[in-house]
C-alpha cells in the first residue's frame, strides 16, 4: 500500500488477521493450486516489483547501480471481507509444500470488522471455546481386587439403549395381559448421529452417513440410528426398507414434510422415531437457518421451496402458544400419523427451564425421551453471538434431569438423550461414557462425525467454521457439485463405520474396568470422579484430587 | 469373597450345623461378619407360626423404649428368648447387652386387615424400630415377621456361634442360612450382614453388584416400603425378589429373568420372547452387573440360587431327599451332608436357576431358555 493512500477504520494489515499465509518462494512452483482451492479468496497471485541495488567493489570506476525486477507469488487479501479461515487447503494440495496459514499469537483485530453492512457475523461450527468439563470427568472405581475385572475383548457386552416411552414393570405386565396399547420402544446403539438435514449437509456426506449406517445394521448387527435434521428426506429413502434406521426431525420451518406426510401410505417400514426440535445447543432460541447460498434445486425440491432464497425456521413453531400446545399436541399429532407405532419425542437446548419441559413431559403418556443439546453442540449456520453465548452447559443439565427423573422414579421411562460437545477435544468414548454415567440413555453426536467421517477441518479455535456459505473445502457442507464432489460417500461410509467399531471398542474398554457388562450403566455416578470440587458438588459425584 | 450356605430340610436342624459349613470354608472369609437367617422354627416358636416374631440387639433402654413402642401400638409380647452369651465376647466383636428374639402378638384391630395390609404394617413397624434405634444407637432390628429369627453380629462365624449359644433347642429350624462375611467394600456395619430380609424373603449373594447405585435409586423410589437402608450393595438382590414376587406376582422363574435378562438370540428364539423382552425392557434398571451368587429364600420356604450373567462366582447345590444345601463351595456340603450321592451335586451355570422346593425332594433347575410356567 503506498504511504499516501486512505487508510479506512477497516483497513487490516496482514498481521492483525486471525490467520497469516506463509509462503516460501524458494519451493513454490506457481502451479495455482492453492489460490484456485483456496475457499474464500484469501490468497490470490502476486505480481511483485523488487527494486535490486549493486554496489560495485571500493575504488573501481563504476558507480553503484540499482534495478527492478519482477516475481510472481502468492499474495494475502486484508480486505476483511476475504481474510483467511485457516483452512489450510492452500497447504493440502501444494505439492512443494511451500505455503501453509499460521494462527496469529496475538488478538486479531479482525472480530473488530465482521459486522460490515451491519450484519454481524454468522458462521458453522462450535462455540469457540476449547474447554470440556466432560473431559476432566475420571472414571475412578474400578474393580480389580474386590471383584474380578471384566475383559474387552472377550467377555459378551450389552450396550444397547431404549428411546421410546418405557412403561413400569407392573403397567408394562398388565398391558401385556390384556393385549392393551404399549407405547414403541427402540432398542438402538446408545450412540446417534444427531440431526444434521439434506440441505445444511451435501448429497455425498448424506449419503456416505446413510451408507456408513446401513452397513453398521445390517452387515456388523450394530444398530445405529441417524436423525435427519430439519431439512425432510429424500423420497427414495422414505420409501426403503432403510427408513427403519433414521429418526425423522420435524422443526418450526418443517421443511420437507409435505414430501414425508405423502409418503407414509407407501412407507415399507416405520422410522425410528420422530424428533421434534425446539432447540438446539449451539443456538438456543434461535431459528434453523439455511442460507440461500446452499438452497440449490434438489434442496429446494426436497424442502418444497422455491430455489435460492434463505430459508430461516423461526425459533418456535408458530402454530402453538403453550407448552401445553407445542409439546403435547404436537407429540399427539406426530403419534397419530403413524398410527402410534413411532416413538416421538422433542429435543430442546439446554438451558436451565429444561426441568419445567421434563416435568412436563414425564405427565404425557405419548411423551418418548427428551433429547437435550449443550450449549458446545455445532450448527451448520448462526450467529457467533449465539454459538459463543448462549446456552447451558450438557453436564450439569443432564444430571439435573436425571436426578428429577430419579425423584420421581420415571429414570427407566423416560430416556434423556444428550448431546452438544460431545467428543469435541476427540475423547468420544470418554465423553459419552461419562453423560451416560451421569443419567443419558444415549448420547448425540454431529460435528463429530463430520470431523470423523468426513475430514471436517472446522475447530473451536475458529479453523474454517464457514459451513454456512456452502463453500466447505471438503464438500461436507457445500450443495456445489464442483466442491461435493470431492467427497466420495463409499469413503465416508468407511469412516463412519470405523468411528463405531473404534467407540465401541474404547466404550468397553471404560465399562469393562467398572465391572459392568450385562447393561449400559446409565446413573452410575458413583464411578465417576472430578478433581474440582465446585464441578463434583454441581454432578453429585467424587472430588478425587 | 464372603462364602454362603444354606440348608433347607424335612426336618429340624441345628444352626450350627450350617456355622459348620462356614469353618469348612474359612479360607473364603475374614470373619467380619457372620448373618444367619432361620425359617420354619420348632421349638416353642412352632407355637406361634402366625405371630410376628422380632428380632434384633438391645441396650437396656433401647429394650424399655421397644416394648413402650410395640405396647403403645396395641402388641402383645408373647414367647421370648434372649441368648445366653457367654462372659467375654471373641476378640473383634463389641460387647453388646441384649440379643432378643420375642414373639409379638399384633393388636387386636388387625384382624379385620388384609394380609397385604398386614404385611405392610408389620414392615412399616420394623422399620420405625430401625429408625427409632438408629437416632438413640440403642437398638437394630432384623426383621419383624411370623416364622423367621435373624441374628447378625460381627466376628468369627464359629466364635460368635459359641458366643451366641446357637445350638439350641429353641433355635432348630428346616430351613437356615447363613453368610460368613468377606468385607471388601463398605464399612463394617450390622445392618450390611446377609442374609437380608422383607416380607418372608430372604437372600444373601457375595460378590460386588457393580450396578448397586442405578439400582438402589430405582428401588428406592418406586414407593414400596421397605426398599431403604441399603448398608450393603447386596441388599438389593433381596428386594429385587421382593419386588419380582410381590409387586409383579411373577414367580421364581422370573427373577432370572429380570436380573440378568437374556440377549438377542436367545431371547429372540426363547417361546416367550414377546413377554421377556417386554420384562427386559421395563425392568432394565434391575439388571444386576458384576460376579454374583445369590441364595434365597421365599415365602413359601422353597430355596434357590441363581448366579451372575457370566458365572463369575462359585456356587454348588447338593444334597438327598429330606435334606438339600447350597453352598459356596462343595467342602461346604460335604461338612454337613458328607453321605450325598455326590454325582448328583449340581452347580448352577449362567442360565440357571436351582430350585429346592419346601417338600425337600428334589433338586429343580429352571433355565431361562425353557418356557416360562403360565402367568397368571
Amino acid at each position: 500500500m503506498p504511504a499516501n493512500s486512505a487508510v479506512t477504520p477497516s483497513t487490516l494489515s496482514r498481521r492483525d488477521l486471525p490467520w497469516q499465509i506463509r509462503w516460501d518462494i524458494h519451493t513454490c512452483t506457481l502451479c495455482g493450486r492453492c489460490t484456485a482451492v483456496c475457499p474464500v479468496n484469501a490468497i490470490e497471485l502476486g505480481v511483485f516489483r523488487k527494486r535490486s541495488i549493486s554496489s560495485p567493489p571500493l575504488g573501481l570506476k563504476d558507480k553503484p547501480d540499482s534495478s527492478f525486477s519482477v516475481y510472481h507469488g502468492i499474495r494475502q487479501r486484508t480486505d476483511p471481507g476475504y481474510a483467511c479461515i485457516g483452512c489450510t487447503m492452500c497447504n493440502l494440495v501444494c505439492p512443494n509444500n511451500a505455503i501453509e496459514a499460521v494462527k496469529t499469537e496475538t488478538t486479531d483485530m479482525l472480530k473488530f470488522h465482521q459486522d460490515r453492512g451491519g450484519q454481524p457475523r454468522t458462521r458453522g461450527g462450535r462455540r469457540n471455546s476449547p474447554q470440556s468439563i466432560l473431559d476432566q470427568i475420571k472414571f475412578i472405581r474400578i474393580s480389580m481386587l474386590t471383584d474380578p475385572a471384566l475383559d474387552a475383548g472377550r467377555h459378551e457386552f450389552e450396550l444397547r439403549t431404549l428411546i421410546g416411552r418405557v412403561l413400569s414393570p407392573a403397567k408394562a405386565i398388565k398391558a401385556q395381559r390384556e393385549n392393551g396399547w404399549a407405547p414403541p420402544v427402540r432398542e438402538i446403539y446408545p450412540l446417534l448421529i444427531g440431526g444434521m438435514s439434506f440441505g445444511a449437509l451435501s448429497p455425498n456426506m448424506w449419503e456416505g452417513l446413510q451408507m456408513g449406517v446401513a452397513y453398521l445394521n445390517e452387515e456388523l448387527g450394530m444398530p445405529v440410528r441417524m436423525c435427519t435434521g430439519e431439512g425432510g428426506c429424500p423420497p427414495r429413502l422414505l420409501r426403503s426398507r432403510f427408513l427403519k434406521y433414521v429418526i425423522l426431525q420435524i422443526a418450526s420451518g418443517y421443511f420437507g414434510w409435505d414430501e414425508i406426510i405423502h409418503a407414509i401410505p407407501e412407507m415399507k417400514e416405520d422410522p425410528c422415531a420422530v424428533e421434534i426440535k425446539y432447540g438446539q445447543g449451539a443456538k438456543p432460541g434461535d431459528g434453523g437457518l439455511l442460507q440461500w447460498h446452499k438452497v440449490n434445486k434438489l434442496i429446494a425440491a426436497i424442502r418444497g421451496v422455491p430455489p435460492g432464497v434463505s430459508l430461516p425456521s423461526p425459533p418456535t413453531h408458530q402454530t402453538k402458544y403453550s407448552i401445553e400446545e407445542a409439546v403435547a399436541k404436537m407429540i399427539q399429532s406426530m403419534s397419530m400419523a403413524w398410527g402410534f407405532r413411532v416413538p416421538v419425542y422433542p429435543k430442546i437446548s439446554a438451558s436451565s427451564t429444561s426441568l419445567a419441559v421434563l416435568n412436563n413431559l414425564t405427565r404425557n403418556p405419548y411423551a418418548s425421551g427428551l433429547a437435550i443439546d449443550g450449549e458446545d453442540g455445532g450448527t451448520g449456520a448462526a450467529y457467533n453471538v449465539s454459538m459463543n453465548h448462549m446456552g447451558h452447559p450438557i453436564a450439569s443439565n443432564i444430571r439435573d434431569c436425571y436426578i428429577n427423573l430419579v425423584k420421581l422414579g420415571m429414570q427407566n421411562e423416560l430416556p434423556l438423550i444428550a448431546g452438544g460437545g460431545t467428543g469435541k477435544n476427540g475423547n468420544l468414548a470418554a465423553n459419552a461414557a461419562a453423560l451416560i454415567m451421569l443419567g443419558a440413555s444415549a448420547v448425540q453426536i454431529g460435528k463429530y462425525i463430520m470431523q470423523a467421517a468426513a475430514g471436517c477441518l472446522g475447530t473451536e479455535g475458529e479453523r474454517c467454521n464457514i459451513c454456512n456459505i456452502g463453500r466447505c473445502p471438503k464438500g461436507i457442507t457445500s450443495q456445489d457439485p464442483r466442491l461435493y464432489r470431492r467427497l466420495d460417500p463409499e469413503k465416508v461410509a468407511e469412516r463412519v463405520v470405523d468411528v463405531y467399531v473404534g467407540f465401541d471398542i474404547e466404550l468397553k474398554k471404560i465399562v469393562a474396568p467398572l465391572g459392568r457388562s450385562t447393561s449400559l450403566p446409565i446413573g452410575m455416578s458413583d464411578a465417576l470422579g472430578i478433581a474440582h470440587e465446585g464441578a463434583a458438588r454441581r454432578l453429585q459425584i467424587s472430588y478425587v484430587v | 469373597m464372603c462364602r454362603l450356605f444354606s440348608l433347607t430340610s424335612r426336618d429340624l436342624v441345628s444352626p450350627i450345623k450350617a456355622i459348620e459349613a462356614l469353618e469348612m470354608m474359612k479360607e473364603g472369609h475374614d470373619g467380619s461378619g457372620i448373618g444367619i437367617f432361620l425359617s420354619d422354627l420348632g421349638g416353642p416358636f412352632s407355637y406361634f407360626t402366625e405371630l410376628p416374631i422380632l428380632s434384633g440387639i438391645f441396650t437396656q433402654s433401647g429394650l424399655r423404649r421397644q416394648e413402650d413402642f410395640l405396647s403403645g401400638r396395641g402388641f402383645v409380647p408373647r414367647y421370648r428368648l434372649i441368648l445366653d452369651v457367654k462372659d467375654d465376647p471373641p476378640p473383634g466383636t463389641p460387647k453388646r447387652e441384649i440379643y432378643l428374639i420375642q414373639v409379638y402378638e399384633p393388636p387386636e384391630s388387625w384382624q379385620d386387615y388384609a394380609p397385604e395390609q398386614k404385611e405392610r404394617l408389620m414392615t412399616q413397624t420394623r422399620l420405625d424400630l430401625s429408625h427409632m434405634g438408629q437416632e438413640n444407637k440403642d437398638m437394630v432390628v432384623f426383621s419383624f415377621w411370623p416364622d423367621v429369627i435373624m441374628i447378625k453380629e460381627v466376628g468369627d462365624p464359629m466364635e460368635i456361634a459359641v458366643y451366641l449359644g446357637l445350638d439350641r433347642k429353641e433355635l432348630f429350624a428346616r430351613r437356615i442360612m447363613a453368610q460368613g462375611r468377606q468385607n471388601t467394600n463398605y464399612g463394617i456395619n450390622l445392618y450390611a450382614c446377609h442374609p437380608f430380609f422383607i416380607q418372608g424373603i430372604a437372600s444373601m449373594t457375595n460378590g460386588e453388584n457393580t450396578a448397586f447405585v442405578p439400582i438402589k435409586e430405582y428401588l428406592s423410589t418406586q414407593g414400596v416400603v421397605g426398599y431403604e437402608g441399603y448398608y450393603s450393595d447386596s441388599e438389593v438382590f433381596t428386594h429385587i425378589l421382593h419386588f419380582t414376587l410381590k409387586e409383579l406376582g411373577l414367580g421364581i422363574e422370573a427373577y432370572k429373568h429380570i436380573i440378568t435378562p437374556l440377549q438377542d438370540i436367545d431371547l429372540l428364539n426363547h417361546p416367550d420372547r414377546d413377554f421377556l423382552t417386554n420384562l427386559k425392557h421395563s425392568c432394565r434398571r434391575l439388571i444386576i452387573d458384576g460376579p454374583n451368587c445369590v441364595i434365597g429364600c421365599l415365602p413359601d420356604k422353597t430355596m434357590f440360587m441363581v448366579q451372575d450373567r457370566k458365572k463369575l462366582r462359585p456356587g454348588i447345590v447338593g444334597g438327598k431327599p429330606g435334606l438339600y444345601a447350597f453352598s459356596s463351595e462343595s467342602c461346604g456340603l460335604d461338612a454337613v451332608i458328607p453321605d450325598r450321592d455326590k454325582k448328583k451335586d449340581f452347580q448352577p451355570m449362567h442360565l440357571d436357576t436351582a430350585i429346592v422346593p419346601p417338600d425337600c425332594k428334589e433338586v429343580r433347575i429352571c433355565r431361562q431358555t425353557q418356557p416360562l410356567p403360565l402367568q397368571h
